[in-house]
């Protein structure tokens, strides 16, 4: 029955995904920048999945006496300590490596719950039309009215803060521009002859949507999503900084900078080194985001 | 014409009404407001107190309706770390402040972001180009609030010119202004140069190329005119949000706008001001969106006919 309705059914999915992935993979050797956005991504994400095998120490572990060490080729600085230790003597690589898991966790849970709430709210409002895109898309303006920063202070404010509801809040904050995107998407595709086939054979609305709309709108999903990963990074950290973000016990790029801050004049590699960490992250993020949106569609340039 | 106004300020009501609604969802998100009010040690009877005296023991869609009456008027209450005073004049004492760091901001960026996006359209591939788009990649990949560290830093600790952070003389704003600004310069150059490409790829700028006219005649005359509608757009995106108050460089800087209210007011639990903060920052973007569409009409009489 699935091969009938399949050979049925005029598939929208590229034919050949394998040339599909060629392709990507010949523009992506093109483009220098990106090759290495994503060395510099791969080994952030290896560096957190391998946390706990590559840190040098414990990245909570206090010794007084090794107290703001500068880094290793720094006059006064060890080899044991290569990117110096903290107030509180604690290592700063070893921090900065636990930190990433943090940073991507946050950057990509939270990116995903906010992807799944603006397609589906993006789907209904652009397949179904009427009242549903009506109320779907006044809910996008009056979020869309409060900044992404001020709108996650007001409901940790509120909440309280923690890893959980960080995510939760960068989640539930960042839904609208997906919305936006994949009703634009379904309303170009909505009327296309493929989809009139399929529901002419007697296709649900929930097959449609999933099989022949749907593909057709995640394209600019992800490319909007890819950056969004980046700004979810800078925000946890920002919020981190304020003491309204993830705990204090957990070592964190934002909660480094902002422990650092007092340090500053007299050691700089207690902000320096996270900073930077945080900033190639983003960077790479940044770079893979305009490349796909390049290879993908170059019309997408305003999104 | 005057039919597009008034639908689009009837639209901006309902936005406006919506974010009353997100703002009283907000603060009741817990159940129960005062006790995230006060904090924890509050004896049970301060808790009782403050709860009748904000009204708060009343049923909830009586609190919604007299929350909605008030705020119409401006009335969100008293603030509750400075006794008897309404907490929408805490905002708006505090507004000037993000109005001078958002005038001096725009001053510097948008300029430079004009010229550079514009310079790196025309040299497209050149040296000039590839500085520029690397400068805008990495002004929108630093977190501001680290950027102001190193800011403070190098200026205010190492060379000691600048004043680190606070309000007063001239100086005050540089640093914030400059830190604030990186983004902006960043986002709106390569906005100038993808918006100038296209603009340079049209016919008619191949007709005023062929009848002989020197490229810098080109640019300035033709090109640099038909980037007005963008341009509008971008600049009102970028009002709606430096009046939104930067919350982060406000923060780093000690710089008393509204940004920073909102911060100092959910630490201290100021949650009648809070709310007055965050509906007037989105009163302010919607209040900038609508000027655009109205400015739009008149740039553009396509809009007019639909």
């Amino acid at each position: 029955m699935t091969e009938i309705s399949s050979i049925g059914e005029p598939s929208v999915a590229s034919p050949s995904e394998r040339s599909e992935w060629k392709r990507a993979l010949r523009s992506l050797t093109k483009s220098r920048a990106a090759v290495v956005a994503v060395f510099v991504l791969s080994v952030v994400i290896v560096v957190a999945i391998g946390a706990t095998w590559i840190t040098p120490h414990n990245p909570n572990e206090q010794v007084l006496e090794r107290r703001l060490l500068p880094p290793a080729w720094v006059e006064g600085g060890t080899r044991s300590h290569l990117l110096g230790t903290d107030h509180l003597g604690r290592d700063i690589l070893s921090r900065m490596i636990y930190g990433s898991r943090i940073s991507l966790a946050v950057g990509f849970s939270a990116v995903l719950i906010s992807g799944l709430l603006g397609i589906a709210a993006g789907l209904i409002a652009g397949y179904y039309g009427r009242g549903y895109e009506a109320t779907i898309m006044r809910l996008v303006d009056i979020q869309l009215a409060f900044p992404f920063i001020l709108l996650a202070l007001a409901i940790i404010g509120v909440l309280g803060p923690g890893l959980r509801n960080v995510i939760l809040v960068l989640g539930v904050a960042g839904w609208m521009v997906y919305a936006r995107v994949v009703r634009g998407q379904v309303l170009s595709v909505r009327e296309r002859e493929f989809v009139e086939a399929a529901r002419a054979i007697g296709a649900s609305d929930f097959r449609i949507i999933r099989r022949h709309v749907l593909p057709n709108t995640l394209a600019p999903v992800i490319i909007v999503a890819t950056f969004a990963v980046a700004t979810c990074i800078i925000t946890e950290a920002s919020l981190t900084f304020f003491g309204l973000g993830v705990e204090a016990t957990i070592p964190t790029w934002g909660s480094m900078l902002s422990d650092g801050r007092a340090y500053m004049a007299t050691a700089w590699w207690l902000t320096t080194f996270p900073g930077v960490a945080m900033m190639l992250t983003v960077l790479a993020l940044n770079v893979i985001g305009d490349w796909l949106r390049e290879f993908i569609d170059p019309r997408l340039r305003n999104l | 014409m005057f039919r597009y106004i008034i639908d689009r300020a009837l639209q901006s009501t309902v936005v406006i009404l919506g974010v009353l609604l997100l703002v009283f969802f907000i603060v009741n998100l817990t159940g129960d407001p005062v006790r995230i009010m006060l904090p924890p040690e509050a004896s049970q009877e301060d808790v009782e107190r403050l709860r009748v005296q904000m009204g708060l023991d009343r049923p909830l869609p009586e609190q919604f309706v007299r929350f909605m009456v008030g705020a119409v008027q401006g009335d969100f209450g008293e603030s509750l770390r400075y006794r008897g005073q309404p907490a929408l004049k805490q905002v708006i004492q505090r507004f000037p402040a993000t109005l001078t760091l958002a005038a001096v901001t725009l001053a510097w960026s948008l300029p430079a972001a004009l010229l550079l996006g514009t310079i790196a359209a025309v040299r497209h591939n050149s040296i000039t180009d590839n500085l520029a788009m690397v400068l805008a990649l990495l002004g929108q990949s630093l977190p501001s609030f680290w950027l102001g560290l190193i800011l403070i830093l190098v200026f205010a600790e190492q060379w000691n010119i600048l004043p680190s952070s606070g309000y007063g003389g001239p100086w005050h704003v540089l640093l914030p202004a400059l830190t604030l600004g990186a983004f902006f310069m960043a986002r709106n150059t390569r906005l100038v140069r993808s918006g100038m490409r296209e603009v340079l790829e049209q016919d008619y700028i191949r007709t005023a190329r062929a009848k002989g006219l020197a490229e810098r005649i080109v640019v300035v005359r033709h090109a640099i005119k038909n980037m007005a509608i963008p341009v509008v757009t971008m600049v009102g995106l970028d009002i709606g949000q430096l009046l939104g108050g930067a919350v982060v460089t406000e923060t780093v800087f000690a710089w008393p706008g509204i940004g920073r209210l909102a911060i100092d007011s959910i630490l201290h639990r100021d949650f009648p001001v809070l709310e007055a903060d965050v509906f007037f920052i989105a009163l302010a973007f919607v209040g900038i969106n609508l000027v655009v569409d109205v400015l739009y009409t008149w740039l553009d009489p396509r809009v007019r006919v639909r």
